[in-house]
């Protein structure tokens, strides 16, 4: 028999619908994939006995012919989403214990179609990290290895590429607020999708950045991504941010034709000190797409150097907004102080609750916001984001999709760059300009490195155009043909 | 009442006023949530996941919240912002539980209107209103349940209030409450805030500052969350007589926020300026601006009443009601409600015009009506004569059927047993007697009862008249129509 978790969802998927297998049996192979490979450390909490329910359930659904792309597949979902009586803490001391009565949209949206969840999975805490280190339950160690050494998944969906990339899910739930969802998957050779700012609701996702955060999926290929990301999108009342637009199909936009397609390289990327081979891959995936028939044109996105420092004013600054509900009052964690008040108690809780990345991002967001710098930072960063977005508009008017390194460098070791915040913020240079500007974005495993580390290519599209990511993405993997997989250490 | 002066040792001082009037919105769901907003339920009953900010909860905007707001910048005439955007303000405090108030900083929903003063004898006068937004309120710490522990109830938290804020433009503790009093008028007036300041659904933080006429205005200070029109005066009067004292002894205020002690009748320092709060504001990244279009206005307009000042013009110009019952009656929309039914049914059940009974209406409303009513300490909502039955009251009076003096005694029963007046007038034999034989027969009976004053009124005592009359009305029981009474005694007692 073949192993199951090693089946793409839409493989299993057609099985599933064939009746050649069930998802009682999909579901038992993954909860023991997941059951081995603790040592990845990407499950914070494992539910099995709720996944054999949501796989009979998944099982009654096919054989009364309601079968949809999602239906019995068992994926895990990043701790950032809210499931309803399960473990939902962000990956933060500070949400201790908590469990939501509710349910986030993107997951509910998963079971409506019959998925089945596994469990919860790490993260850094409050999505706020790029090598998963910061979360609260320790780091999550990325199935690729450097030789013997241990590298970092990325970060912040650091849980989700490690339990799609080990085999202990088919897919994952993931989310984007700088490039937590792209930088990862180009860091464990699995396809990372962000959709456009609005596509997903953000009902229900414990917030880091409100104008910046969007859910997206980890799968081990396009086609996968395309399924899920059909079944967590839609417009929903509860999210005044979400459109209401209508979800396309997805899959069918993997035609593998782009011929005559116009991609842009922007040239501003090309940056000093970047290692030789990622600038080697960039261009190969550039003479991939003239292969296939696309037509390539160098664009400038001249703002492009503003991106990250805007970037670390206006999340920060909403972050500090966002996490001011962490008060120790209604939920979670509580610290007294003997014979304190009300703000000792605040600043014991959040002193204790809160990690160093964390309370990093707080004080710089209070800051910004603070009177007297509003203007000079907040104010003036938002300009900034907003010639940023402009730069892809006016790219946008001559080119389709934009064709970029995912990140600078492949994954590095644990604390590598754990004391140098800088260091590590430079992770998301090439991520985060998109993210400003809201565009759907994915990262494609292309090639390794030197050391057998995955190295992505970044691919964007216009706003509301998910459809074109995908079907670039879909001719740029079929080009690369990337069908190494880690050795699986960890079982 | 603009001359109002503190006699301070170096002269008189004149009082500068703005008030920020915080007015409960009405509408079935708080300003970003489903939850209910009636008042009085149990405490944390009325809470949705978003007013306890459970993580991953978004605010939705309640468009009856910004009709109301918009319909409220309407009746002030105000300027009604398209664009408007909802901002966060930022603070720790144990009743807010998303750490920061969703309010409107930069971009209000209403810009400037003006609200006019009724300040007696017919003269009005003109306040600024500065901006109107919307904001949502806290909940409510309770310190008093626990000896170490405070309780939180969250029911208030999320409602959706409208921040009324004035111009400087009052002058006297009587202007403030007046301004409050015509504020409340309005907003009840058209529906969008019930004005019940002793439940909290409508509050005031008043700006105080003193200078001398002709200076520039001095340092105010902030009067926060005063409960009632009365508080209102006190808290200023002390306040500005406060801040004279300092200044006249060599002091300087300090810009703070102070809190009214209603038992003291005195206000205290609750923050200063150096400890005040920097709230951060920034747009609300979880929800987009507000913005609608000139339709929304239109019906906005098309569904607000006649307002308080348009009717007392009419009132007066129209139906003959005198300036100071217009003045009253317009003053509370209860009583206006029932003045206007009251005459609408009275016209209806007289087939007169309404012109032509509501002077006679007017004053019987305010006087027996009301008079009953203080005595019995009941507001007009509660008067156990309905405005219909009060209409058939005078109905009666207008066709003749009782007296406007048996009217009064009928009114005192309808008063105590709520009963009808017909039934009343009916039950008791108080129809007015206009038989001129029954009549007649009674006055002869008078007459020759009281030879020696018909015989001093032959001499050319005509005043006896009266007596007679009296007498007459006495062995009636009233109930004679007293202007047959008098047409017929008088050839009676000629001889």
């Amino acid at each position: 028999m073949t192993d199951l978790t090693k089946l793409s969802i839409a493989e299993a998927r057609d099985l599933l619908k064939k009746g050649d297998i069930t998802s009682r049996e999909l579901t038992e192979a993954h909860i023991a994939s997941v059951d081995a490979a603790d040592a990845l450390n990407a499950y914070i909490a494992k539910t099995p006995e709720l996944a054999m329910e949501m796989a009979d359930r998944a099982d009654e659904k096919i054989k009364a012919g309601d079968h949809k792309g999602m239906t019995g597949i068992p994926v895990g979902i990043k701790d950032l989403f809210a499931t309803k009586g399960v473990h939902t803490q962000a990956c933060s001391h500070i949400l201790d214990g908590f469990k939501p009565e509710y349910e986030s949209t993107v997951t509910q949206n998963l079971w409506d179609d019959g998925a089945v969840m596994l469990g919860k999975l790490n993260m850094d805490e409050f999505a706020m990290g790029s090598s998963n280190e910061t979360s609260f339950y320790g780091p999550v160690k990325n199935p690729w290895r450097r030789g013997d050494t241990d590298t970092v998944p990325g970060g912040s969906s650091g849980g989700s590429v490690a339990s799609v990339a080990g085999f202990a899910a088919m897919g994952a739930t993931a989310s984007d607020t700088g490039g937590s969802i792209r930088q990862p998957a180009s860091f464990t050779g699995t396809f990372g999708f962000k959709p456009t700012y609005g596509r997903c609701s953000r009902y229900g996702m414990v917030a880091f950045a409100s104008s910046l955060d969007q859910a997206g999926t980890i799968t081990r290929d396009v086609r996968d991504g395309a399924i899920m990301m059909e079944s967590i999108s839609g417009f929903d009342a509860k999210d005044s941010t979400s459109v209401d637009m209508p979800v396309p199909n997805f899959e069918a936009a993997l035609t593998g034709d782009i011929r005559g397609m116009k991609i842009g390289i922007p040239q501003e990327y090309h940056l000093a000190g970047m290692p030789g081979e990622i600038e080697a891959l960039w261009h190969q995936g550039i003479e991939w797409m003239k292969a296939a028939g696309a037509e390539i044109v160098d664009i400038n996105l001249p703002h492009t150097k503003y991106a990250l420092p805007t970037y670390y004013i206006v999340a920060p600054a909403e972050a500090s907004s966002n996490l001011a509900r962490y008060d120790g009052v209604r939920y979670g964690l509580r610290e007294t102080v003997e014979g304190g008040g009300l703000v000792d108690m605040y600043e014991a809780t959040r002193a204790a609750g809160f990690g160093d990345e964390v309370k990093r991002r707080i004080m710089i967001g209070t800051y910004v916001l603070s009177a007297g710098y509003y203007d000079a930072y907040y104010l003036k960063a938002q300009k900034v984001r907003q010639l940023i977005a402009n730069d892809f508009k006016m790219a946008f008017e001559k080119v389709d999709a934009i064709l970029t390194p995912t990140a600078p460098s492949a994954a590095f070791a644990p604390g590598e760059k754990s004391d140098d915040p800088i260091a590590m913020y430079l992770n998301d240079v090439f991520t985060v300009p998109a993210s400003l500007a809201g565009l759907p974005g994915s990262s494609v495993p292309v090639g390794l490195d030197a050391n057998g580390l995955p190295l992505g290519l970044q691919i964007l599209g216009k706003p509301w155009d998910e459809e074109t990511v995908f079907k670039v993405s879909g001719v740029m993997e079929e080009a690369a043909n990337f069908t190494a997989k880690p050795a699986e250490w960890w079982r | 009442m603009s001359n109002y002066r503190i006699q301070g040792a170096t002269g008189d001082w004149e009082v500068v006023l703005g008030l920020e009037v915080h007015a409960q919105v009405i509408s079935n769901a708080k300003l970003f949530s489903g939850a209910s907003t009636e008042f009085g339920a149990e405490p944390n009953a009325q809470v949705s996941l978003v007013d306890a900010a459970m993580p991953g909860m978004l605010p939705t905007i309640n468009a009856e919240c910004i009709r109301q707001a918009v319909r409220t910048g309407l009746a002030l005439g105000a300027q009604i912002n398209k664009f408007s955007v909802f901002d966060r303000k930022n603070y720790f405090y144990a009743d807010l539980p998303q750490g920061y108030q969703i309010s409107q900083f930069k971009h209000p929903v209403v810009g400037e209107g003006t609200v006019t003063l009724d300040l007696g004898d017919g003269k009005t006068k003109e306040v600024g209103v500065e901006r109107i937004h919307l904001e949502q309120d806290a909940g409510k710490s309770m310190h008093d349940q626990h000896p170490q522990m405070t309780y939180v109830d969250l029911n208030r938290s999320g409602v959706a209030l409208m921040e009324i804020v004035s111009k400087p433009d009052m002058r006297s503790p009587e202007e403030a409450g007046a301004y409050l009093t015509k504020l409340r008028t309005i907003l009840r007036y058209i529906g969008t805030c019930d004005g019940n300041m002793e439940q909290g659904s409508m509050r005031a933080d008043v700006n105080v500052s003193v200078r001398k006429p002709g200076d520039p205005l001095g340092t105010r200070c902030e009067i926060k969350n005063v409960n009632s029109i009365r508080f209102v005066r006190q808290a200023i009067e002390y306040e500005a007589q406060r801040q004279v004292d300092i200044i006249e002894d060599g002091g300087v205020i300090d810009q703070e926020t102070r809190l009214f002690d209603p038992s003291k009748g005195e206000t205290r320092s609750m923050r200063s300026k150096e400890e005040a709060h920097d709230y951060r504001y920034f747009p609300d990244p979880d929800l987009l601006p507000v913005e609608f279009d000139d339709a929304f206005i239109e019906a906005a307009r098309e569904s607000l009443p006649e307002l308080p000042d348009d009717k007392k013009a009419r009132f007066v110009e129209e139906l003959g009601v005198s300036d100071y019952n217009a003045s009253v009656l317009v003053g509370e929309k209860e009583s206006c409600d029932y003045f206007e039914e009251l005459l609408a049914a009275l016209a209806a059940k007289t087939g007169k015009d309404a012109k032509k009974l509501a002077a006679k209406a007017s004053n019987w409303v305010m006087g027996d009506l009301f008079g009953a009513l203080n005595k019995a300490s009941k507001s007009v909502s509660e008067s156990p004569v309905s405005a219909k039955q009060g209409a058939d009251l005078l109905a009666l009076v207008e066709d003749g059927t009782i007296s406007g003096r048996i009217a009064k005694d009928v009114f005192e029963i309808m008063f105590e047993t709520g009963k009808d007046a017909e039934a009343i007038v009916e039950e008791k034999g108080l129809k007015q007697v206009s038989d001129t034989g029954e009549i007649e027969k009674i006055i002869d009976e008078v007459i020759a009862a009281n030879p020696a004053q018909l015989e001093q009124y032959r001499a050319g005592k005509d005043k006896l008249i009266g007596f007679f009359v009296g007498q007459v009305m006495k062995a009636t029981g009233g109930k004679a129509n007293p202007g047959m009474v008098n047409q017929l005694l008088k050839p009676k007692l000629d001889g």
